[in-house]
Formats: structure tokens, C-alpha cells, sequence
């Protein structure tokens, strides 16, 4: 039982890295595709909703595939630069995951967007602050706050995401556990032990995202 | 396109079959969610300590670890767990569980844990003079859930299941690890055959956003017909 903690302890912190770096990317994604659904051109409207649909829509295995199997496909892909990216299962998992939650991303800062009390922006024009700074530094802030809740689900949800990279040779958490299992045959010590590891990730965000809700979150 | 066509040279009723396994363990997998959920919904909402104490950790651990973890579990541990009990009644054999079977239950008790706290919600949200009501005419505690709460409830609940079914139908993708020929399987088979993921993977891509916006469809119109009298 013990003996099997090393190589677990391992793959959480692969599990850690790829969690941090996909969210990291995946908010910026999801910050971008959000302004462009509160754009009143139509047609840049319709593209992120579209971006958005498909990426909920589809289950992350088949993005995860898609851009793994599927990209290196490509002819023109394999001879370019981007080559040295996407040969990487490590990376195939990263850009997978990050266009992943930056869909969820987008819908949650959306609709923090659309809930922004219509004073604020009127207070604001009226002390003479221009479009641009009422945006940067009034909607998106309170929008990120707005959000933090539904954003502390998402974030555990792609932790419990990341486990899919063990399917594209990636030994994280997951992959280690069924290492261990197919090494010793002991299934529930080894899914057990990672379902704890798991677990305990979850607690410690859902607490940090409960602390910050309680330090920067709106009172209401 | 000929890829797609049906027959022997092409993959059109492969994953035609396929999609509809696809939808067969999606049910599958709600209907068992919704017997946990009728199992632990009562638990969480106990007053009895020990009672509530197993719904939460049913609901916490579940929506806590990954799909994959459950599915691994039961799949890998499944067997031998049945194999150990068939042991005791004197059968040494080897058993296989059938993919399908494992896959469902596998599904279904992760869907049951976000059924449990969609229904917690549903019944805590209805109003409590329905309870009240309900006990001054003397209705019997069994018939008051089964006349009274129940059918508030579904109807409460139906937006948020919608959800979850829609969790459910990505979730089913993850069977495929084990070896069961839905969607995602039928595509890695024909990716691998042909050589051409890109193609298969996005037609697995479009396969499930068609699913998912039937069922949007087919789900908004059940909630107006439930919601009629209102």
C-alpha cells in the first residue's frame, strides 16, 4: 500500500501541472470568447457561440482525440512549426483541456457580463470615465467576481477533466493508478488510493475558492 | 464520403449501430441514476445524523473524483469482486462481466450522485404548506411523497436533469476504455483502419452534437408540456 504512494505522488504533480497550465490558458480563452458574445455584431456573436456549443456540446475525450490523433493528420501541420507542439501528447492534452474550459469559461463570464447591475456603467459615464477604462477596470472585475462561484466548479471539474490525459500515454494521477494496477493486479488499492488523492484535491480548491469568495466576493 | 457509406466497404451502419448503443447506455445509465437518486435524495434530506452522513458522502465522493476512476474501478474491480463472491458458493470459474452492464452501472451511479442533489433541490424548493396541506387532510406519509411531493418534484427538477442527461451522454464516451462499441470505439476502430482520425473523430464530434441538440429539443418540449397547468 505504501510502496505505491511514490509514483502516485508523481503523477499529481503531472495531474497539478496540467490543471494549472489548461485553467491559465483556459481563462484567457474564455475571457476573449466572452467579449466577443457580448459584441452586437452578429457575426462575431454567432462564431463564439459556435466555438462555445461545439466544445460543450462534444465529450472531452473526442476534443482530446481530435487534437491528438487528428491534428497530426494534417500534412501541412506535421511540416511546420507548430509540429514541434503537437507531436507532444503533453501539449495535445493542454491545448485540448484549455479550449475545453475556455468554452465553460466563456458562458460563466458571459453571463457575470450580462448581470453587471446597468448602474455601475450609468455611474461611471456619468463621472465622465471613458468606454474603454469603464470596461477594464469596472465589467471585469465585477464580472470575475460574479463568477467566482460557477468558476470554482469548473475548475474542479477539470481536474476531474485532466484524469482523460492518462488515455493519451500521459502519466498523471490516473495513468500512474493503472500502473499500478496492471503491475500488482490490486484494482482498489491502487483506484482507491488515487480516488483519495483526487478528493483531496477537490477539497483544498473548493476551500481556496470558498476563501476567496469570502475575502473578494460580493456580500449579499 | 464513401467512408460513411453502409455495407462492407464503408463505415455508415458501424457507427450508425453505434450511435445507438450510444443512446442505450445513456438511458441505461439515467434510468440507475434515477434509482439511486429515489435512494439517497430521502437519505440527504434525514433528519437522522448517520442517514444524512451517507447520502452526503455518497454525493461528495462521486461529483469528487474523476469518471474515469469509477469506471476503472468497476471495470477492473468489478470482476474480481463478483469472481471473489462466486468463490464462496463454491464456483471457481472466471466470470466477464459484459461491458455494457458495467459501463451503465459505472454511469449510472455517477449520474445518480447529480440526480440525488437535483431532486434535494427540486423537493426543498416546493412550497411547505404542500407538506402542511398534505398532513391536515390526513394523507399518509407514503402517499403524500408518492401523490403529493413527487410529481412537484419532477416537474421542478426537469430544467437541472436536463443537465445531467446531458452530462450523462458525454459521460458514456468514457465506457470506451473498457472496451464497449459505442461511438467513440466504433471511431478509434475505423481512425485506426483507415488511418484517417481527423475525419472519423470529427464525424464522432458531430455525432454527439447531434445527440445533444435532439435531446435539447425533445427535453424543452416535455418541460412545456409539464409545465401546462402553470
Amino acid at each position: 500500500m505504501i510502496s505505491i504512494f511514490p509514483s502516485l505522488l508523481n503523477g499529481t504533480v503531472i495531474t497539478l501541472k496540467l490543471l494549472i497550465s489548461s485553467m491559465f490558458f483556459g481563462l484567457l480563452i474564455g475571457l476573449f470568447f466572452a467579449i466577443l458574445r457580448i459584441n452586437n455584431n452578429p457575426l462575431i456573436n454567432k462564431f463564439a457561440y459556435g466555438y462555445s456549443y461545439f466544445f460543450r456540446g462534444t465529450p472531452l475525450l473526442v476534443q482530446l482525440y481530435l487534437i491528438y490523433y487528428g491534428l497530426a493528420n494534417i500534412e501541412f501541420l506535421r511540416n511546420s512549426f507548430l509540429w514541434v507542439v503537437i507531436r507532444e501528447p503533453y501539449w495535445c492534452a493542454i491545448i485540448a483541456f484549455s479550449l475545453n474550459t475556455g468554452a465553460y469559461t466563456s458562458e460563466i463570464l458571459r453571463s457575470a457580463f450580462q448581470t453587471i447591475k446597468e448602474g455601475y456603467i450609468e455611474a461611471a459615464q456619468s463621472l465622465g470615465v471613458s468606454k474603454k477604462i469603464t470596461f477594464y477596470k469596472i465589467q471585469i472585475p465585477i464580472a470575475i467576481k460574479q463568477s467566482l462561484p460557477a468558476y470554482g466548479n469548473e475548475i474542479i471539474l477539470m481536474l476531474k477533466g485532466t484524469s482523460l490525459a492518462s488515455v493519451i500515454t500521459i502519466m498523471d494521477l490516473m495513468g500512474e493508478a493503472r500502473k499500478v494496477n496492471v503491475l500488482t493486479f490490486k484494482p482498489f488499492e491502487a483506484f482507491i488510493t488515487a480516488g483519495i488523492i483526487y478528493l483531496f484535491l477537490t477539497f483544498i480548491i473548493h476551500n481556496i475558492v470558498k476563501y476567496l469568495e469570502k475575502k473578494y466576493g460580493f456580500q449579499t | 464520403m464513401e467512408l460513411l457509406s453502409f455495407g462492407d466497404t464503408g463505415w455508415g451502419d458501424e457507427l450508425f449501430f453505434a450511435t445507438l448503443m450510444t443512446i442505450a447506455v445513456s438511458i441505461a445509465a439515467m434510468a440507475i441514476g434515477f434509482v439511486f437518486a429515489l435512494i439517497f435524495t430521502p437519505l440527504k434530506l434525514s433528519k437522522n445524523k448517520t442517514l444524512n452522513v451517507i447520502g452526503n458522502c455518497y454525493t461528495t465522493i462521486i461529483r469528487g473524483v474523476p469518471e474515469l476512476l469509477v469506471i476503472y474501478l468497476l471495470f477492473f474491480g468489478g470482476t474480481g469482486a463478483v469472481m471473489y463472491v462466486a468463490s464462496i458458493f463454491g464456483y471457481d470459474g472466471y466470470i466477464e462481466i459484459n461491458a455494457f452492464i458495467t459501463g451503465a452501472l459505472a454511469i449510472g451511479i455517477i449520474s445518480g450522485a447529480y440526480s440525488t442533489e437535483v431532486f434535494r433541490g427540486a423537493i426543498l424548493s416546493i412550497d411547505k404548506g404542500q407538506f402542511e396541506a398534505s398532513q391536515v387532510l390526513g394523507i399518509k406519509k407514503s402517499i403524500q411523497f408518492y401523490k403529493v411531493i413527487l410529481p412537484q418534484m419532477l416537474r421542478l427538477s426537469i430544467p437541472n436533469l436536463s443537465n445531467v442527461w446531458q452530462i450523462t451522454l458525454k459521460d458514456t464516451s468514457l465506457i470506451s476504455v473498457t472496451g464497449l462499441v459505442e461511438i467513440m470505439r466504433q471511431s478509434y476502430i475505423a481512425a485506426g483502419s483507415t488511418r484517417d482520425p481527423l475525419f472519423f473523430y470529427s464525424v464522432a464530434a458531430v455525432l454527439y452534437l447531434v445527440l445533444t441538440f435532439l435531446s435539447m429539443k425533445i427535453i424543452n418540449k416535455l418541460e412545456a408540456r409539464f409545465n401546462k397547468g402553470y
